[in-house]
């Protein structure tokens, strides 16, 4: 985080330049003088300060510090906390905007569960899913693992990989969207200048989802290999030593050194990465707009299919509990880990 | 960094003559293989754009245009009304921003130093959100904004409808949380003594110390609204009001091929520029950021 130092251009509501009271400015000038001694130290601040008198003076307290809390707290309130509660109540209504909710039990829990839509849209989540996994775990590792070989044009292959990230996700969409063209497509150009047969790519019922794991993990790929290089650079050298003494080959290395050691930080981007691809939306809505024959329709394209082309809000929040109640799983896994991590 | 560390593959054996030939094969397939990658695809879209639509449709495709035409980006920049929809993406970024700087750093501020009453059951319920994926609240989140509770208004086609639900973001609150844990009292307590309020002191000792943290949250906040799709889409069914990548998908049925490449060129622009303007600290902060969970 210390690298961040110099992004100061972009927040502009930090700098004191606005200050001009005088005691704010002195103190400004005190705190500036006592800040490089106290602050190096840098560790967590010890328990609330001793109470100084009870009654209005500490209620005066409560409501400042409420008053800091209040924009934050309405915001959460409103587009997280009510928003979640909500999911289950509507799931179990019949929901149209502008009249009255009825209640329905589970009926939109079974209509759902008869839509064949249903078991497509989760199939393709779940093969969408193991896909990403399969194609777009093992070759960031890989990759980051020969960048922290080289020893040169380091801050060109982090920008380069990084691009596609900072591309917005429905450009990268268009993109191979006019890539996987069967005509003139730059993916089927490709595979002609090679000689290979061409294929139907997103077109293709067989090819559709593969597709479009290419092209998220084209789009995505940057972020896990800069995080894999930050923790590949955090293995002590005397291990490679130690291990090299002991007569490890290269791959043994990997084996015995660099995998243990990442451990922590792989398991993170895979629970992070399930609990992302399980929400694919982009993708299919851009490029295949769920076919072909249903072959890209996700779960979050089937919510969304419910509640702005079915105008069924009660069929949606069904759905939307179901995966809630999924990704909660890996949620809390990686809450886990990561606190885990902390606490070590 | 003085000497580079020592990593899996040992210097001595980098010294050898096999072991630098096969240093420098290993390094000129990678860079043959990025530039591959994720440079083709880039310059192809590019310079795709100033293809006549006669060349962008031939094949075996043109490497380099037969002629520069620049006039895709010209009536991508007219017919598909890009300045209005670049203009509400900037509107709905920097407005998500700014309130989120705002209302994060003012209760991440209260949270750590000013101890409220049940603090510790507020940040549980605003940790607990992370448990919650976003996007599998749309809908709810969607049916929030089109009909406020108590004052019943509708925030549909209003940039609040970025706004506000940006701030409820727990990541960015807890980063910040996280970092003003670590400045320590004895600091405030000597603002406080030379008679500064509450509020002072955030702007005056606290801000000023956690340049670093709000830069790592600014980036993550600027981001997430420019590439965000399912929510703006969802929001803004007004075509006046949408965001750049949502308009860009509406138009692009009825939108020759060339129009749409050059207009998908400037969508990227900003964000890109964004990213090569800071690349040096958004590479460390994702780094950083990462391994420390």
């Amino acid at each position: 985080m210390t690298g961040m130092t110099g992004m100061t251009g972009m927040t502009g509501m930090t700098g004191t330049t606005g200050m001009t009271g005088t005691t704010g400015a002195t103190a400004m000038t005190k705190t500036a003088r006592r800040r490089p001694v106290r602050t190096s130290a840098a560790r967590p601040a010890p328990a609330p300060p001793p109470p100084r008198g009870r009654g209005r003076r500490r209620l005066a307290d409560q409501a400042r510090a409420y008053a800091f809390l209040l924009g934050g707290l309405l915001c959460f309130a409103l587009f997280s906390w009510y928003p979640a509660i909500r999911a289950v109540v509507i799931a179990f209504q019949r929901y149209t905007p502008g009249s009255a909710p009825e209640w329905v039990g589970t009926a939109n829990f079974g209509r759902v569960l008869h839509d064949p839509e249903f078991a497509a849209a989760w199939r393709n989540t779940l093969t969408f899913t193991l896909l990403a996994l399969l194609i777009g775990f093992a070759i960031p590792f890989l990759l980051a693992l020969v960048l922290n070989e080289l020893r040169h044009a380091k801050a060109f292959f982090r920008v380069v990989v990084y691009l596609p990230v900072m591309i917005p996700p429905v450009v990268s969409a268009l993109l191979w969207k006019w890539f996987y063209d069967p005509g003139t497509g730059l993916a089927n150009e490709a595979l002609r200048f090679a000689h290979l047969p061409t294929s139907n790519w997103s077109n293709g019922a067989d090819t559709a989802l593969v597709s479009l794991v290419i092209v998220a993990t084209w789009a995505n790929l940057g972020g896990t290999v800069l995080i894999y290089l930050a923790a590949l650079q955090q293995i002590p050298g005397e291990l490679y030593e130690a291990a090299e003494l002991d007569g490890a080959g290269l791959l043994q290395r990997v084996r015995h050194v660099t995998i243990p050691q990442t451990r922590f930080v792989i398991l993170m981007l895979m629970l992070l990465q399930i609990i992302a691809t399980m929400q694919v939306f982009t993708e299919p809505f851009v490029i295949t707009g769920g076919g072909p024959e249903n072959a890209t329709v996700t779960v979050l394209y089937l919510i969304y299919k419910y509640a702005f082309l079915y105008n069924d809000f009660g069929g949606a929040c069904a759905l939307s509990v179901m995966l809630l109640a999924l990704l909660a799983v890996f949620s809390a896994a990686y809450l886990r880990l990561t606190r885990s991590a902390e606490d070590a | 960094m003085s000497s580079s560390p020592r990593t899996l593959v040992s210097p001595a054996a980098l010294a050898r003559p096999r072991g630098r030939a096969l240093y420098w094969a290993v390094f000129t397939a990678v860079v043959v293989l990025f530039a591959l990658a994720f440079l083709f695809p880039v310059y192809w879209m590019v310079t795709g754009a100033m293809k006549s639509p006669d060349e962008v449709a031939r094949t075996p495709p043109t490497l380099v245009p037969e002629h520069w035409h620049l006039s895709a980006y010209a009536d991508a920049w007219d017919l598909m009304q890009l300045p209005r929809h670049l203009w509400n993406t900037v509107v709905q970024a920097a407005g998500a921003w700014l309130l989120q700087l705002v209302f994060c750093t003012a209760a991440a501020y209260a949270l750590s130093k000013l101890s409220p009453a049940f603090g510790k059951v507020v940040l549980g319920g605003i940790l607990a959100t992370l448990m919650v994926p976003a996007q599998a609240l749309v809908v709810p989140k969607y049916l929030t904004v089109a009909d406020l509770p108590l004052i019943h208004t509708s925030l549909l086609n209003d940039p609040l409808a970025v706004w506000l639900p940006a701030v409820a973001n727990a990541f960015n609150l807890y980063l910040l949380k996280r970092f003003f844990d670590r400045i320590p009292r004895e600091v405030l307590e000597a603002a406080e003594i030379d008679g500064a309020g509450r509020l002072r002191t955030l702007w005056s000792v606290v801000l000023p110390l956690s340049r670093p943290v709000l830069g790592v949250v600014s980036i993550f906040a600027l981001v997430a609204v420019w590439q965000d799709f399912l929510w703006p889409l969802m929001v803004f069914s007004d075509t006046d009001k949408q965001p750049i990548g949502v308009a860009l998908v509406q138009l692009s049925q009825n939108i020759p091929l060339t129009v749409l490449i050059a207009a998908m060129v400037i969508a990227s622009i900003p964000m890109v520029a964004l990213f090569l303007v800071f690349q040096r600290h958004i590479v460390a902060g994702i780094g950083a950021g990462g391994t420390k969970g």
